[in-house]
């Protein structure tokens, strides 16, 4: 071990009250798991109640996912979810497009004693499914950015405990997921979220928040648009709640497919949307008891001041070899700091599960943050780890132990760095198995040169229509469906899921599972002929079309 | 069959459902929200008291300021994963001021009879087995809350301020 | 056309495991499982395990379609094939590595 010493980061700690809460909600799964065993409870009447609380039951067994409040976990946090894993799952847990870690193995007579677990250090699986409001995400880079306007993390930390047990929204007419963001660089796939909230500044440097609704994927995905163009602070829940109850009002309960907000927003425009929203707004602010004081606003923030860091620090980066130098290129990000960096952990080296992790690199991931990073980690949507804070000279020492354990790819951004959600391996829901597809993707692109060459390319791939692979904002998306039992593969160009968003172009009839990573070979190879000097794919796709990479792909497959 | 349990005990149920085709009886009756407005001036010029049941689609607002002629509002769960009625009864208590009863009729859970009477619901018709014991249990599972609703609990903010 | 020949599975309520129908109940392999040649014997076994839902030790039954191969039944559908074997990313487990919690 590094540093037997557990280093207590700068995040929001659980006082009595949280401690409590958590724990009282663990009981209260308890008794709820004990009733269905009892049959007091039917399988109808208990699927609501244990999605509530993260329990699944998948295509091999039951899925626990777990929550990880806006991606920011603790080395001990992480330790605890690499005991989980050896204690009660196969030793490995997988981290999800929603910041959140899943274990595909579990026995449902195991979950009171896995949250109990959890609850002791200070986590949970509450509504981390259901038709309610989610775990809540943000960007994963929050507090160390340095384009970031403010943390994101202390109003996500508000919004998770407003939305905890909200009584008025845990039957909604379907899920919510909400997304916070503090940078003008969107990393929270924001526009892709039922309601998103970006902290801005105004004309007179005051910030608060720019509040989006009805974004989403699925099967009819749509960009957020702007409901609430300047939030005041103090006025953020109420607006909040004022959205909620005209959606669970009026969102669609007659058919699952178009009960999400996004559909409600466009049937009624957002013009009336908004207005609705207004009407909510001001009757919620006359009660007054949603305001949230700047004291409490303050008081959160103080948990996730930035850690004391070391001043007369160099910016120069270490010379630590070639392979140190191209990982410095693509995974590591500015730093508020002088002379501290943010390293992405890229959990994709080439052949692996995206999104993996053993109990045992969990273990020294932990150690690695207790020695580096003042403890602190961070899960990304695109399914990598962070280490928020760490000094520019310990960068050849932190990549030297990730190569040991495998994690050491220079690929944040490259087209190797796939998200890809659980597919027909694992999820009851999908059509098509999405992890090998990434796998082979990320093998035939292997060769590093080649990578970088290319440049930044985002491969996002669903094994269904459900998309949480986000295939629709993929500068290439992957959709897995099925024709009769046999899995075909949908390509999509043109994708984003950054500030930049837009929904990706479905090319033709799918591929098969053997065709489909020469397919996107062939379209990577038009993107390099075409490109003008700085263009990354989405922007050369962007200028051309559709046409010429659709005549290459289905090149040899109609030979 | 059902039975009536309000503000925490059991309780003869002193209305009378009334169907929308069905003569009115004497005494307190519920009617449909359609009924009521359709027949207003009669059901309000009777001198006894009234409900009115509003099915999940129908938001009480409606009501305007009629609710605080009526003694009762009844709010209906279709199904239990319907979850309007939530923020129809929040509406009812808190942005209509309705101080009479507010009654949960259809398919609910025991596992959401804390978040019922947390917006705003003061009666149940609930099954026959139930008990005062199980209630009571329902709205002991969790101590305290994070967010203000109908029912004037102080929240986990508040409490901390102590 | 030939005769669509079916299995029935579910899962057991307390671990998760996926079962398949035998005669005498459940197995946890799909080869000891029960092969219903014509749809009024898979209709009955499933009605059969739905009133037995009520008992609360699995959960989830449904009816999927089987053929021959090389003397084997095997499913038919991808999704079938891999619930029976376990995932293909991960060899190591599941009951293609005769894992199950039983």
């Amino acid at each position: 071990m590094l540093n037997p010493r557990q280093v207590e980061p700068n995040m929001y700690r659980y006082d009595e009250f949280d401690s409590k809460f958590v724990h009282e909600r663990v009981t209260q799964f308890a008794g709820q798991v004990e009733r269905r065993l009892t049959g007091e409870l039917t399988e109808d009447q208990f699927k609501p109640l244990r999605l509530m609380n993260g329990l699944y039951l998948q295509l091999h067994a039951y899925m626990l996912r777990v929550a990880v409040p806006y991606g920011t976990l603790s080395s001990k946090q992480l330790r605890r979810l690499a005991h989980i894993a050896r204690t009660y799952d196969k030793n490995f847990g997988h981290f999800t497009t929603r910041q959140n870690i899943q274990y595909n193995w579990i026995k449902l007579v195991d979950v009171p004693a896995i949250l109990r677990e959890l609850a002791e250090v200070e986590m949970h699986a509450i509504q981390t499914s259901g038709n309610c409001i989610r775990n809540v995400t943000a960007d994963q880079f929050a507090g160390a950015a340095a384009d970031e306007i403010e943390d994101p993390r202390p109003l996500a930390e508000i919004i998770r405990q407003w939305s905890s047990l909200h009584p008025e929204f845990l039957f909604l007419p379907r899920k919510f997921k909400i997304a916070v963001g503090g940078s003008p660089n969107d990393r929270a796939a924001l526009l892709y979220h039922d309601m998103a909230v970006e902290i801005v500044r105004n004309k007179e440097g005051r910030t608060g928040y720019k509040v989006l609704v009805g974004g989403g994927m699925g099967r009819t995905p749509y960009i957020a648009q702007v409901i609430g163009e300047f939030v005041e602070k103090d006025d953020i829940l109420a607006f909040m709640e004022a959205v909620m109850r005209v959606y669970n009002e009026q969102g669609r309960r007659d058919n699952i497919y178009k009960a999400r907000i996004k559909i409600l927003t466009n049937a009624l425009g957002i013009e009336e949307m908004r207005r609705q929203v207004n009407i909510e707004f001001a009757e919620i602010k006359k009660v007054g008891t949603l305001q949230l004081p700047q004291a409490e606003l303050d008081r959160i923030t103080a948990y996730f001041a930035v850690p004391a860091f070391e001043t007369g620090l160099s910016d120069a980066m270490p010379d630590a070899g070639p392979d140190f130098a191209n990982w410095v290129r693509t995974n590591i990000t500015a730093h508020k700091a002088p002379g501290y960096a943010i390293a992405t952990i890229t959990l994709k080296t080439p052949g692996q599960v995206p999104g993996d992790a053993t109990s045992e690199q969990m273990d020294i991931i932990a150690d690695l943050m207790d020695e580096f990073s003042v403890g602190e980690v961070r899960v990304t949507h695109e399914q990598n780890l962070v280490l928020p804070h760490v000094r520019n000279k310990d960068l050849p020492a932190i990549f030297a132990k990730l190569k040991e354990l495998d994690f050491a790819s220079p690929n944040a951004g490259l087209i190797t760095d796939i998200i890809a959600c659980p597919g027909l391996d694992y999820c009851d829901l999908a059509n098509a198995r999405s992890i090998p597809i990434a796998q082979k993707i990320a093998l035939k692109f292997e060769d590093l040169d080649r990578q970088h060459k290319i440049g930044e390319l985002k491969i996002k791939i669903s094994g269904c229509i459900n998309a949480c692979g986000h295939h629709h904002a993929g500068h290439i998306g992957i959709l897995g469906v099925d024709k009769k039992g046999v899995e075909f593969y949908q390509l999509l160009l043109g994708g984003s899921g950054a500030e930049d968003a837009s929904i990706g172009d479905i090319m033709g009839p799918g591929f098969t599972e053997h065709e489909i990573a020469g397919a996107v070979e062939r379209v990577v190879e038009v993107y390099l002929a075409q490109r003008n000097d700085g263009e990354r794919f989405l922007d050369t796709y962007r200028r051309i079309g559709m046409e010429k990479f659709k005549a290459a792909a289905y090149e040899t497959v109609a030979a | 069959m059902t039975k009536l349990l309000k503000s925490g005990a059991f309780a003869a149920d002193a209305f009378q459902a009334t169907a929308d085709d069905a003569a009115l009886p004497d005494g307190p009756v519920i009617v449909s929200l359609a009924r009521f407005e359709k027949e207003r001036e009669t059901l309000l010029a009777r001198n006894t008291p009234i409900g009115v049941r509003l099915k999940s689609d129908e938001n009480p607002t409606r009501l305007g300021d009629d609710v605080n002629r009526l003694s009762l509002v009844a709010l209906e769960f279709p199904k239990f994963r319907d979850g309007r009625a939530f923020s129809w009864a929040r509406l009812v208590r808190t942005r209509l001021g309705f101080k009479g009863e507010i009654r949960a009729v259809g398919d609910f859970l025991f596992d959401q009879l804390s978040y019922q009477h947390r917006v705003g619901f003061d009666a149940w018709e609930v099954p026959d087995h139930f008990t005062i014991e199980m209630f009571n249990a329902a709205l002991a599972e969790m101590t305290n809350v994070y967010q203000p609703a109908a029912d004037g609990k102080k929240t986990i903010r508040e409490l901390r301020a102590h | 056309m030939a005769q669509t020949i079916q299995m029935l599975t579910a899962n057991r309520l307390k671990t998760g495991d996926v079962l398949y129908r035998h005669v005498s109940g459940w197995v946890l392999m799909l080869a000891d499982g029960e092969v219903y040649l014509d749809a009024a014997a898979a209709d009955a076994a499933l009605a059969a395990a739905q009133a037995e839902t009520v008992q609360n030790d699995f959960v989830a039954p449904y009816l999927f379609e089987v053929r021959e191969s090389a003397g084997r039944i095997v499913p038919v559908k991808e999704r079938e094939i891999i619930r029976a074997a376990g995932p293909t990313v991960h060899p190591h487990t599941g009951k293609q590595a005769g894992q199950y919690n039983a």
